[in-house]
């Protein structure tokens, strides 16, 4: 604990020269430099897919939920009977708000993803469809369709159950993924930038020998160490992000926001979300840095 | 100041320094000398516990080696310039940046006026050199910029290994005056060198001892310690 409160004085310390003892350049350098970008900008395309996904589950659960369809085939003789019987015994269950019919015009709007605008479908023979808005407390679907069954033979109540719930998994489930791949990042970053550090220190041990010589200690050497490669790596990861955000903004349709293609992107204060991204890359850095000056210098003795 | 105590120190090959028991007094200069692989370098790496001995005792500023951790080495380092035959240097760092890195080390402020600096530059000769890389200076010009960043901290002893050994006769009697200089300021001196005209030369301006190490042992001038 406190070679870390060390650390981190030394990462915000005003002395300049403690990085300056690392040479600027060199493999190491790029390697965290290009890493760290490359995953910041991954990360923020992770996570506006995360966010979007989210949204998503969000809207569907909440659009749904509230609504159910009586769908009624019967023969045309039957049909507007069968119909008054479901709008009386809906209009008779607690927790429905409204049910109306679908007249023509819905049914076409319904229809034409598939069959097309200029279909005549008043010729084709549809099933009546009631649309059913649930007011706050909901109703009991069991109930409802024990008392269907017994006076409209021909109904069948979709709460839409059956369709939501795997569409709102699959959401959560991308969203979780999302997340997941930021986890996986942040531990590819972890592991990339302590290879690039064990790199430059054994690449510096006359850097090393030069500090210990005039007295430094492990924690001033290494927070020189952690320093250069905590702020090079929270510099890379921001110029990735902001590379990235500027892409998902671009990107982003506005035409459509509820499609997980078109929808990809940060919403109102949601775009405060990618500064993190260089935040935890830096964190990351810092701590990976530190393990591995502790193991190098450790190993030099 | 730094007492050996029956100190002895092995490489894997065998015995280099045996039993070694001596007395460094403050404000003395002393020469090591001694045939090439006698071991000059290994005792002063000693005496900056830079090298640690495999048996008896070594206290460097009345503490036991043996019992300080690297960090309480690396602070007491804080108090002793070192000089290498082959100084080393952060290359990418000018000459200025080089010689008050100590400073920086050792949570000093920068020196303030920069009379100081300007004075310590002309002192070791380096003054319109200040801005010069490491690569870019001469033997002599790195010898004298490993001397002012060895001083900078005003340390209580110098230690110096064959600082000479690069360097034409005019520059090493340039860095010896230096050297005189810094015992008549009261600091320690210690020199290895196997030159015999720079000893003769040094011992004209100040009393200096001279440690012989041969044969695994350190003597005093011609006498047994």
């Amino acid at each position: 604990m406190t070679e870390v409160f060390h650390l981190l004085t030394g990462l915000f310390s005003q002395d300049s020269q403690r990085d300056r003892v690392v040479p600027p350049t060199g493999f190491a350098a790029n390697l965290t430099l290009f890493t760290s970008s490359v995953m910041g900008f991954l990360m923020v395309f992770a996570l506006a897919l995360s966010l979007a996904a989210a949204r998503l589950a969000d809207h569907w659960s909440d659009a749904l939920a509230r609504s159910a369809t009586l769908k009624i085939a019967a023969p045309s003789e039957q049909l507007d009977h069968q119909v008054e019987k479901a709008l009386a015994i809906l209009k008779t269950t607690p927790g429905i708000e409204q049910a109306s019919v679908l007249d023509l015009n819905e049914k076409r709007r319904l229809l034409e993803p598939w069959l097309g605008s200029d279909v005549p479908i008043e010729l084709l023979s549809l099933p009546a469809l009631i649309d059913i808005l649930e007011d706050e407390k909901g109703f009991d679907s069991e109930n409802l369709r024990l008392r269907l069954f017994a006076d409209v033979p021909g109904g069948v109540l979709d709460d839409h159950t059956r369709w939501r719930r795997p569409l709102v998994i699959a959401a959560g489930r991308l969203s979780a993924l999302g997340l997941f791949s930021i986890l996986l990042m942040t531990g590819a970053s972890a592991a990339m930038i302590t290879l690039a550090a064990r790199a430059a220190m054994s690449a510096n041990t006359q850097v090393i020998s030069v500090l210990r010589l005039i007295g430094a200690t492990d924690a001033y050497i290494a927070s020189a160490f952690v320093r250069r490669f905590s702020l090079r790596a929270l510099s890379g990861a921001a110029l990735g992000s902001i590379i990235a955000a500027g892409l998902v903004h671009f990107v982003n349709g506005k035409e459509d926001k509820l499609s997980i293609l078109t929808g990809i992107g940060f919403e109102g204060l949601e775009w405060l979300w990618p500064i993190f991204i260089p935040l935890l890359i830096g964190i990351v850095a810092f701590f990976a840095t530190h393990r591995a000056a502790k193991k190098v210098l450790g190993t030099l003795g | 100041m730094i007492e050996f105590d029956a100190a002895s120190y092995s490489y894997t090959g065998g015995e280099l320094l045996s039993k070694m028991s001596l007395t460094i007094t403050p404000g003395a200069f002393y020469f090591i000398t001694g045939p090439s692989g006698s071991g000059k370098t290994t005792f002063l790496k000693m005496c900056y516990g830079a090298l640690l001995p495999n048996s008896g005792k070594l206290q460097i500023f009345g503490r036991d080696l043996r019992k300080m951790t690297r960090d309480d080495i690396a602070l007491m380092r804080r108090n002793i310039g070192v000089i290498h035959q082959e100084c080393q240097f952060i290359d990418h760092l000018n000459v200025t940046t080089n010689i008050l890195l100590p400073l920086s080390v050792s949570g000093q402020e920068k020196l303030n006026d920069n009379l100081n600096l300007k004075e310590l530059l002309t002192w070791v000769g380096l003054k319109g050199r200040s801005g010069a890389l490491p690569p870019e200076l001469s033997g002599g010009e790195r010898q004298r910029a490993a001397l002012a960043r060895a001083v900078i901290n005003s340390p209580e002893i110098i230690l110096a290994d064959e600082p000479t050994g690069n360097v034409d006769w005019e520059m090493s009697q340039r860095l010896l005056q230096l050297l005189i200089e810094l015992n008549k300021m009261g600091k320690t001196v210690l020199l290895a060198s196997h030159d015999l005209s720079l000893i003769r030369l040094a011992k004209s301006h100040v009393q200096a001892r001279v440690l012989r190490i041969a044969n695994k042992r350190i003597t005093l001038a011609g006498a047994d310690l």
